[in-house]
C-alpha cells in the first residue's frame, strides 16, 4: 500500500481546487481582463458573459434563478450581507432574531454585534443530541418583532444536516425570513430553495472545489421579494447590493466549481460515503470507548466528528502528524474553548476536547483511509498508555466522581 | 502551532512513563488538573530512606506540551533530595522547552504535580507537608 504523506483529511476547512476549476478560471486573469460593466467594448462583454454564465451555474446547483445570485467576497461577507442587510432594511418591523445555538462563527459573530451595538434580542434554538433543530422550537420561539430566523443547513464540525423544508414552512407561515449559513452543505447535499422554502443563502467557493475568496448570496425575488441593505456602497453593483469590480476569474471558477457538484454529487457522495463509512468501521472496530459525535442518519456524507475518551485533541493531532485534521479541542481553536458546538449536543467538556473531524472529500482514496485507520489505532493506543484518565477508568474508578480542581 | 524540538522529543520519547503502585513504600503520588480543562496529571515518585528521589513516573493526559511538561519534571526529579525537588519552579520548564506563553499552564501545572507526589509522600510517611498549588485532585 502506497500513499503519499501528509494525507489532507481537512476537507470541511478549505478544499484544494478542481483542476477544470482552474481551467475555467485562466482566461479571465489575462485575455478577457475586461470589466463586466464595461457595456461598450468586447473586453466587457466578454467578462459580462462569464459572470452572466456562472450565474446561472450557481442558481442551478440550489434551485434559485439567476437574477436572485449576488456575488460576494466569500462565506463570510455573504453572511454578513445577509443578516445586517436584514437588520437594516426591517428595523421598523422589530429587533429580534432566532438563531440555532450551532450555527456557524461568523454568524454568531454577527448576531452579537447587532446585539451589541444595534439594541437586538437574540432566541438561541437548542439542538437535540444529533444536533438537530426541531421546527416546533422555532415556532415557539418566534415573536410579532421577529425579522430573521438563521439555522445553518449542514454543520462544519459535526456534518447534522437540519430538515430544512420543515424550518422553512415555519418561517414562510408566520412571514419571518428565513437565513441559511449553507457553506458547507452546498455541493454536498442536494439543495432547493423552493422546496426548502429558503429567502437568503450564502455559499463559498473553496468549500466546493472552487477558488478562495468568492462566494454568493441567494436572495429571494419572489413569495416574498426580499430586501437587503447594501453593506458596501459603490457603484452599484449587484443590483445594488454589492458594490465592487465583481472578481471575474473567481466568479468563473465558483460557476464551474458549482456545475461539477451539480452534475457529479449523486456518484460522488455515494463513493465518499461509503470511504468515510469504511474509516467510522475501521476505527470504531479497532478502539474501545469510541462515541461518534452527531447524527449517523442525518449527516453530511464526507464528515465524521469522533471522540477518543481519555486522549486530549492535540496530542491526538501532534501523533498523527501525516495527517490532516481538525479537533474541538480547547488547545486547537482561537478562543481556546472546548468546540460549541460539541458542547451543544449535551456532551461533556472533557468529550469535546477528545474529538478529532476527520473530513474527506473528492481526491481521498480508499489507501488513505486505510492508512489513516492504523495511524489513528496506533496513536490512541500509545496515548492512551500515557492516560491517567484511562488507566483510573480501567482500575474501575468513575472519573466523575472524582473531586477535580480547576486550574 | 510549531512545537520546539524538546517539546517533540519529549513527546515522541516520554520519559518515565508509567506508574508506581500508590500503596507501595515510598511512594509519592500527586494527580492535578481537571478533564473539563483538558488537562490531567499523574506525577509519583519513590523516595529511598535517604530521603532521595530514586525514581519518578509519570501518566498525562493533555496536550504535548503537558506530556512534555510532566516528562521534564520526572527526569529532573531523580537523584533531588525532597526540597530540592519542591524548588523546582514552572519558569524552568517554560525555559527548558520553550514553551509559548499560551502553554504556561502546562509547566504551572507540572510544578503543582510534584508539590502535590512530595506532600503525599511526607503525608505518608507521617512528615509535614509543605504549601502546595490549588491545582491538586483529591
Amino acid at each position: 500500500m502506497t500513499v503519499n504523506t501528509p494525507i489532507y483529511m481537512d476537507y470541511q476547512s478549505t478544499t484544494p481546487m478542481d483542476p477544470r476549476v482552474l481551467e475555467a478560471m485562466l482566461p479571465y486573469f489575462t485575455n478577457l481582463f475586461g470589466h463586466p460593466s464595461s457595456r461598450n467594448h468586447s473586453f466587457g462583454w466578454a467578462a459580462e458573459q462569464a459572470v452572466d454564465a456562472a450565474r446561472e451555474q450557481v442558481a442551478e446547483l440550489i434551485g434559485a434563478s439567476a437574477k436572485e445570485v449576488i456575488f460576494t467576497s466569500g462565506g463570510t461577507e455573504a453572511i454578513n450581507l445577509a443578516i445586517k442587510g436584514v437588520a437594516d432594511m426591517y428595523a421598523e418591523k422589530g429587533r429580534h432574531m432566532v438563531v440555532a445555538v450551532t450555527d456557524s462563527r461568523p454568524v454568531q459573530d454577527v448576531v452579537k454585534h447587532l446585539v451589541r451595538e444595534r439594541g437586538f434580542e437574540v432566541t438561541e434554538l437548542k439542538v437535540d443530541k444529533e444536533g438537530r433543530v426541531s421546527a416546533d422550537d422555532v415556532r415557539a420561539a418566534l415573536r410579532p418583532d421577529t425579522v430573521l430566523v438563521s439555522v445553518m443547513m449542514a454543520n462544519n464540525e459535526i456534518g447534522t444536516v437540519q430538515d430544512m423544508a420543515a424550518i422553512g414552512k415555519v418561517a414562510k407561515e408566520a412571514g419571518v425570513i428565513f437565513f441559511t449559513d449553507a457553506t458547507e452543505a452546498v455541493g454536498k447535499v442536494p439543495v432547493d430553495v423552493q422546496a426548502m422554502g429558503i429567502d437568503l443563502l450564502a455559499l463559498t467557493g473553496h468549500k466546493i472545489y472552487g477558488p478562495k475568496g468568492v462566494g454568493a448570496l441567494y436572495v429571494r425575488r419572489k413569495n416574498p421579494r426580499v430586501r437587503l441593505s447594501a453593506q458596501i456602497d459603490g457603484g452599484g453593483h449587484e443590483r445594488g447590493m454589492r458594490s465592487g469590480t465583481l472578481n471575474v476569474p473567481g466568479v468563473a471558477g465558483l460557476g464551474k466549481a458549482a456545475e461539477l457538484c451539480r452534475t457529479e454529487m449523486a456518484a460522488e457522495s455515494v463513493r465518499i460515503a461509503a470511504l468515510r463509512d469504511r474509516l467510522e468501521a475501521g476505527i470504531l472496530a479497532a478502539l474501545d470507548e469510541v462515541s461518534v459525535n452527531g447524527s449517523r442518519s442525518h449527516r453530511l456524507p464526507h464528515n465524521l466528528n469522533i471522540s477518543f475518551a481519555y486522549v486530549e485533541g492535540e496530542s491526538m493531532l501532534m501523533g498523527l502528524k501525516e495527517v490532516a485534521l481538525a479537533s474541538g479541542s480547547a488547545c486547537t481553536t482561537a478562543t481556546l474553548e472546548p468546540s460549541y458546538v460539541i458542547r451543544a449536543l449535551g456532551v461533556s467538556e472533557e468529550l469535546a476536547h477528545s474529538s478529532l473531524r476527520f473530513s474527506i472529500g473528492r481526491f481521498t482514496t480508499a489507501e488513505e483511509v486505510e492508512f489513516v485507520i492504523g495511524r489513528v489505532v496506533e496513536t490512541i493506543t500509545r496515548l492512551r498508555e500515557m492516560s491517567p484518565l484511562y488507566e483510573m477508568a480501567k482500575e474501575g474508578i468513575d472519573l466523575s466522581q472524582v473531586h477535580w480542581s480547576a486550574h | 502551532m510549531a512545537y520546539s524540538d524538546k517539546v517533540l522529543d519529549h513527546y515522541n520519547n516520554p520519559r518515565n512513563m508509567g506508574s508506581f503502585g500508590k500503596e507501595e513504600d515510598g511512594v509519592g503520588t500527586g494527580i492535578v488538573g481537571a478533564p473539563e480543562c483538558g488537562d490531567v496529571m499523574k506525577l509519583q515518585v519513590k523516595i529511598n530512606d535517604d530521603g532521595i528521589i530514586e525514581d519518578a513516573k509519570f501518566k498525562t493526559f493533555g496536550c504535548g506540551s503537558a506530556i512534555a511538561s510532566s516528562s521534564l519534571a520526572t527526569e529532573w526529579l531523580k537523584g533531588r533530595t525532597v526540597d530540592q525537588a519542591l524548588a523546582i519552579k514552572n519558569t524552568d520548564i517554560v525555559e527548558e522547552l520553550n514553551l509559548p506563553p499560551v502553554k504556561i499552564h502546562c509547566s504551572v501545572l507540572a510544578e503543582d504535580a510534584i508539590k502535590a507526589a512530595v506532600n503525599d509522600f511526607l503525608n505518608r510517611s507521617g512528615k509535614p507537608t509543605q504549601a502546595v498549588g490549588d491545582g491538586s485532585a483529591s
